[in-house]
């Protein structure tokens, strides 16, 4: 028997700050801002190489995104990098009137989103930034799967002319896009073909749902699985098209259940295709004590807990 | 333009603005009474702008944080030509792009969306920042109330305005000792201003924000660090039973104090 080659998992920060340093060499007015996170946000060789562009606020994310705001204006180019939780929980009304109401041509990287921060508990994981930031006019919100789809992202981002909301995580992820994936924001991207149900995440839960679908194949179960990367705007056309051609949708995110990605496809199906769903992700509840991995496991969303759930769903189906 | 010319212009200001907030049924005329000499100032004579180029990338910028007083920024602009006069008669009215905050991707001249407290001088310091990685020559302007101070993220951006050296960056304070429900004093009395703001790093000038021969050269002044004005106003200015009460926030006036207000206004003009 031939030994399987462990799978490479990648920190999407590293994907982010290549493209980000590397669009920092070809345009001068790339700058970064961020809140005492140059660690933690992977800025230092950004800072080696550019150190007048990098701005540091100091921890202070109320003025940090406000600053971002100004410096648009004044014809910069910012990507506003901080732990998710502080960028978008702390900032919220500056999201919302300094870069969403305003317009503004701003790149909020929210690093170390959902549960990354594990074992630190609540106040440091941020599972309630879809809800905050979708609602927001003008602002993209997107997750990307892998390092492949953070990369394309982070391009895409550079070359918008408005506000976007990009969620990183730290934990590592396999690749699942083909190199030189293009991201097109608001377009999910079909990883497995199946016919009797749908699984859909984005971020760092992606990758369980190719391993449910593994399991579920086993059971002679053909899983259709999107990589659902843009929150908003959502992918009307695939949720349609999953909903009427696999006749039942799971969802999967880190992240509330409360207000996400589940809830964005959600308001799709009851508009235009109802079927039976089940949203999975952290309950409306605080996370107990646990690694990233083991509370993504806890609420459900190991491959075996996608598999389970997604036979419970087919068997709620009426076609 | 000559301090009597400005103050011929602030006067017409005063005057359009009351006669919108009439006409309107709503307002927040005493603090725009408070702020309207130093918008004058600003764009009549101070700012390097141009309203057939609004967005101009070398323009000066001015933010208005105290975004509650716009009507006086839109008869301003108005007059200086960044939108039609007659316009302001649509102000609050449906479909107007002259709500009660300014929005910088409707009206020529705002520059960011203003109206929750503690934004506008955050996104100045990140506006003076980009000149001084760029080199810009443009000079960056930001008015707040006092009683805006109170927002903590004002503190964070004046920490940092030190801390990246600004110099081309000017804070206005509109000092005019009342906020919405009582004055600054009985509230959380920030003043006074100047000892504060020193103790950051930053340069404070204290002025008669109603007297344009101090406010012209505190504007235009210019040295090594960012510069704070203190602005020693009164709410409702040039309307004799509006000034220096605190009713007089949000308050339209009825129709005999309309009539006394017209008067004291149209005397003056």
């Amino acid at each position: 028997m031939n030994a399987v080659a462990p799978v490479k998992l990648h920190d999407c920060r590293d994907a982010f700050v290549a493209v980000l340093e590397r669009l920092g060499a070809e345009n001068d007015r790339v700058v970064a801002v961020c809140n005492d996170s140059v660690g933690s946000s992977k800025l230092n060789g950004f800072k080696k190489k550019f150190p007048e562009r990098l701005i540091n606020v100091g921890i202070a994310e109320q003025n940090m995104v406000g600053v971002g705001a100004g410096l648009a204006n004044g014809g910069m180019l910012p990507f506003v990098c901080a732990a998710a939780c502080f960028l978008t929980g702390r900032s919220l009304e500056q999201i919302k009137a300094d870069i969403s109401y305003s317009n503004a041509n701003v790149k909020l990287i929210g690093i170390s989103s959902g549960m990354a921060y594990g074992e630190l508990g609540p106040t440091h994981h941020s599972i309630e930034d879809f809800a905050w930031t979708r609602v927001l006019p003008n602002l993209p919100v997107i997750a990307p799967c892998d390092s492949i789809e953070t990369a394309a992202a982070v391009e895409w981002a550079a070359t918008y002319p408005g506000p976007v909301f990009l969620r990183l995580s730290r934990v590592g992820v396999p690749d699942l896009l083909a190199p030189g994936h293009v991201f097109v924001p608001g377009r999910a991207n079909l990883l497995r073909e199946g016919g009797d149900v749908t699984l859909i995440a984005n971020g760092t839960v992606t990758h369980r749902l190719m391993k449910a679908a593994d399991l579920l194949a086993a059971e002679g179960i053909q899983a259709r699985v999107l990589n659902m990367a843009t929150v908003r705007p959502i992918d009307r056309e695939a949720v349609i098209a999953a909903a009427t051609e696999t006749g039942a949708i799971l969802t999967a995110e880190e992240h509330s259940t409360y207000g996400g990605l589940g809830s964005a496809i959600a308001e799709v199906v009851v508009d235009a295709a109802p079927v039976p769903m089940k949203i999975l992700g952290v309950p409306g509840v605080f996370a107990h004590t646990a690694s990233a991995e083991a509370l993504l496991d806890d609420f459900g969303m190991s491959p075996a807990g996608v598999a389970e759930a997604a036979r419970a769903l087919i068997a709620r189906k009426t076609r | 333009m000559q301090p009597n010319d400005l103050e011929h212009i602030a006067r017409q200001i005063r005057l359009r603005d009351l006669q919108a907030v009439v006409e309107a049924g709503a307002g927040h005329i005493g603090g725009e009474m408070s702020a309207i000499d130093m918008l004058t100032a600003l764009y009549f004579r101070v700012l390097k702008v141009n309203p057939d180029f609004p967005r101009d990338a070398s323009r000066d910028r001015f933010i208005l944080s105290k975004g509650h007083v716009a009507l006086a920024l839109y008869v301003t602009l108005a007059k200086r030509g960044f939108l039609p006069w007659e316009e302001i008669s649509t102000f609050l009215k449906p479909n107007s792009r002259l709500n009660g905050h300014p929005n910088s991707n409707k009206v020529p001249g705002v520059e960011t969306c203003t109206g929750p407290l503690g934004h506008g001088l955050p996104v100045a310091v990140g506006i003076a920042k980009a000149a001084q990685l760029t080199g810009a020559g443009y000079h960056t302007y930001v008015m707040t109330g006092d009683g805006e101070m109170q927002e903590g993220s004002n503190w964070e951006a004046i920490a940092s305005a030190a801390q990246f050296g600004l110099s081309n960056l000017t804070l206005i304070i509109d000092h005019n000792r009342f906020q919405q429900g009582a004055s600054l004093s009985e509230t959380n009395n920030l003043a006074p201003f100047r000892p504060k703001l020193e103790a950051f790093g930053w340069e404070v000038t204290e002025i008669d924000g109603h007297s344009m021969a101090e406010i012209v050269p505190a504007l235009e002044h210019r040295g090594p660090r960012p510069h704070c004005v203190i602005a020693h106003t009164n709410k409702g200015q040039g309307i004799s039973f509006m000034q220096d009460t605190v009713d007089w926030h949000h308050k339209v006036p009825n129709a005999e104090q309309y009539k006394i207000a017209l008067a004291e206004l149209a005397e003056e003009v």
